[in-house]
């Protein structure tokens, strides 16, 4: 146990290391960007209207407006820190990648007889998944020590056998002394010679990442093209996003269908308030992805489950929602309709229901947010079809960019979704925040 | 019987901590029919839950109410009620603020578009029907509540410190505002305050409340409403009477004060 805390604190400290080191890059990349943008605008059109003529903006949160030019920059740069970090051809290869084509190197080796002789070994590096035909060895020069040659995958390593002799040693490479145990460097790559007298062979693999990690820009782009022609496992993969946002949209409507009554009834009844108090106080703070497991249990993995898992999520959310919106009415509006004749059913539809619709698309906000999480969830966790099915059945392929595609339309459609939240919102209650 | 009687009206409150507030003790009025009644005194002197259980908002624990021989038993359309700020339905448009009065009651929409096109005219907001609430200023937004109250017909007009959030020259403005629609529309008006000199202004009769317990400490006849009326109120307030009856009332006020802070200085 303390060990474990022990090793849990020193893998915290170094990704805080890792962390800073990331963002320091970063900052740095932001702070060059600024540089040249200082340079740019300098002596060009000066922004206008009042908040330019503030002198204290620092501090002054409404003074502090986003810089559109920056939002762009950030973005080309996190493609071309990708673009570099995979060794795309996209961008410029700023960071050595593995190696591709031919490598050799010679050694030198002693027999049982005492001679020396020498060899050469030719290696084409391919590029995973090739199968080039094995380059011809190289002329011998007649010694005991034979030339070789051989094909080897990118960020693999080949193993070259010892020749069958007993008393044979290799004592240098491409004239470096090596014994066995040791690793030399030749140009192209590194050498390791076993015990047993085998050359491991390495060729250098550069400071790329492997496409398994990351696959590069281009390759994910022509894999999106391939996934919108040909889907994923018979599924296409807008097939796959619809089957997620719909079952949102019914969770969501279920949720707000019971939710916003039942939040009505707590706001205006005591007895109710009450009588629901436990449950809904209970079951706000567990997670909806908490519950994934008892409805499994309960549904099965058929549609039936998600939709009552989403229900669930979005029911309690827009339950309180509408609670608040009913407690937020000011008092003197109620009076002021009750002295104008209103009845209850007046108060209600007339006074009550509008004045909470802030309120409720706050929450309705809120809602479609974790509905939207929940459901990639509980696709992950089981489903036929949807966006987080998708993503799960591809990382068992290791099937990366199929991965990363997946989480670049799930975000997109969740910044989507609220935008249509937020554009709804300012059409249908344009009082909120002004009252 | 006409007019609003109040009758041997109390309000305890029981306090948590088990001891009790009297916030208003055996207060008997008879509100005239036309009257324009403002009520004055500090903080704590239970104007507030006057006005609210005039309104039918709170049971008084003592007495009744009766208007034109109907007793008081909760809110009514009869008797209006204009708030400080922030009762406006600010999902409604201006037009549509005014006529919730009637509209509710199921009077013929057209019925309903001419008394809130005449309304608009009294209170100065002609061009303003189709705006929504928070287009408005602060005194516009009054203007729309009084309009809103008036549409309605009431018998009384109660107004919770209607000018309170406004500024001075605002104010100003929405004071004969109310005198001119006294004089027009000859309802029941009684006004509560902060401020001495409006409560001069706006009461043909003035009382004054006392705290601890609430009752009325005093009563005026006042002859500047009258006055007002069409006239500029910067020369009613020249009238030889207008200093010395501000300045006995605001002594008034200030030794209650003065007394308050003196016994919660000692409790």
């Amino acid at each position: 146990m303390g060990q474990e805390i022990l090793e849990l604190i020193g893998s915290s400290l170094w990704m805080i290391v890792g962390i800073a080191l990331i963002f320091a890059l970063y900052l740095a990349i932001s702070g060059v960007c600024y540089f040249v943008w200082g340079l740019y605008s300098r002596g060009r059109e000066k922004a206008k209207g009042y908040t330019s003529l503030k002198t204290v903006t620092f501090g002054d949160e409404s003074a502090v407006v986003a810089n559109r030019i920056a939002s762009i920059a950030a973005v080309i740069a996190i493609f071309l820190i990708w673009g570099v970090a995979t060794g795309s051809k996209l961008t410029p290869n700023l960071l050595p990648g593995p190696v591709e084509g031919t490598v050799s190197f010679e050694y030198t080796a002693t027999n049982a007889a005492g001679e020396t002789g020498t060899g050469r070994i030719d290696m084409l590096v391919h590029q995973f998944g090739e199968k080039p035909e094995v380059p011809p060895v190289a002329a011998e020069d007649g010694d005991f020590a034979m030339n070789q040659s051989l094909i080897v995958a990118q960020r693999r390593k080949a193993l070259i056998k010892t020749q069958a002799d007993e008393g044979f040693a290799f004592t240098e490479i491409d004239g470096q002394a090596v014994s066995p145990g040791e690793t030399v460097n030749f140009d192209g790559g590194n050498v390791f010679v076993t015990t047993r007298g085998s050359l491991s062979v390495e060729p250098d693999v550069g400071l790329t990442m492997e496409a398994l990690y990351l696959p590069p820009p281009e390759a994910v782009w022509s894999r999106f093209i391939d996934l919108n022609k040909n889907g994923y496992q018979g599924v296409g993969l807008w097939e796959n996003v619809f089957w997620s946002l719909i079952r949102v949209v019914i969770g969501f409507a279920l949720g707000c269908l019971f939710g916003i009554p039942l939040g009505f009834a707590m706001g205006l009844n005591g007895w109710l308030r009450g009588w629901f108090d436990p449950i809904v106080e209970f079951m706000r703070p567990v997670p909806p992805l908490a519950l994934i497991p008892l409805i499994i249990i309960w549904f099965g993995i058929g549609e039936q489950g998600k939709i009552s898992l989403l229900f669930l999520a979005a029911l309690w959310i827009m339950t309180i929602a509408a609670r608040a919106g009913v407690s937020g009415v000011s008092i003197s509006k109620v009076h002021a309709a009750y002295s104008l004749g209103a009845t209850k059913r007046q108060i209600l539809s007339k006074v009550i229901l509008p004045n909470s619709l802030p309120e409720i698309f706050t929450g309705a906000r809120v809602a479609m947010g974790v509905c939207w999480g929940t459901v990639v969830a509980a696709e992950l966790v089981a489903a036929e079809k949807g966006a987080g099915k998708m993503i799960i059945a591809a990382s068992k392929f290791q099937l990366t960019d199929i991965v990363i595609i997946g989480i670049i339309i799930i975000g997109v459609i969740g910044y989507g979704i609220d935008m249509i939240m937020r554009g709804a919102e300012n059409k249908l209650v344009p009082w909120k925040g002004r009252g | 019987m006409s007019g609003l009687t109040i009758n041997d009206v109390s309000m305890t409150f029981e306090l948590p901590n088990g001891g009790s507030v009297e916030a208003l003790k055996n207060i008997n009025l008879n509100i005239k029919e036309g009257e324009l009644l403002s009520v004055l005194g500090p903080s704590g002197c239970g104007k507030t839950t006057l006005l609210n259980i005039l309104a039918g908002f709170l049971a008084p624990t003592g007495g009744e109410i009766d208007l034109n021989g109907d007793k008081v038993v909760g809110p009514h359309p009869a008797r209006g009620m204009v708030f400080q700020q922030g009762a406006l339905f600010e999902w409604m448009s201006v037009e549509e603020n005014i006529g919730f009065g009637p509209s509710m009651k199921g009077t013929p929409k057209a019925e309903i578009a001419a008394s809130v096109e005449e309304l608009l005219g009294i209170v100065g907001l002609q061009d303003f029907g189709q705006k929504m609430i928070y287009e408005l200023s602060g005194g516009m937004q009054q203007r729309v509540a009084l309009a809103r109250c008036l549409c309605n017909d009431p018998d009384v007009i109660l107004m919770d410190e209607p000018l309170g959030a406004l500024d001075a020259l605002t104010r100003e403005k929405m004071q004969s505002l109310v005198l001119d629609i006294w004089k027009k529309t000859g309802k029941t008006i009684i006004l509560i305050t902060h401020s001495v000199e409006e409560a001069l202004l706006l009461g043909e009769r003035l009382l004054v409340m006392a705290p601890r317990p609430g009752r009325v400490h005093k009563e005026y006849r006042l002859p500047f409403a009258e006055l007002g009326v069409g006239a500029d109120l910067r020369e009613v307030k020249r009238h030889k009477d207008f200093g010395p009856t501000r300045d006995e009332i605001l002594n008034m006020i200030w030794d209650m004060e003065e007394e308050i802070m003196g016994r919660t200085e000692t409790a």
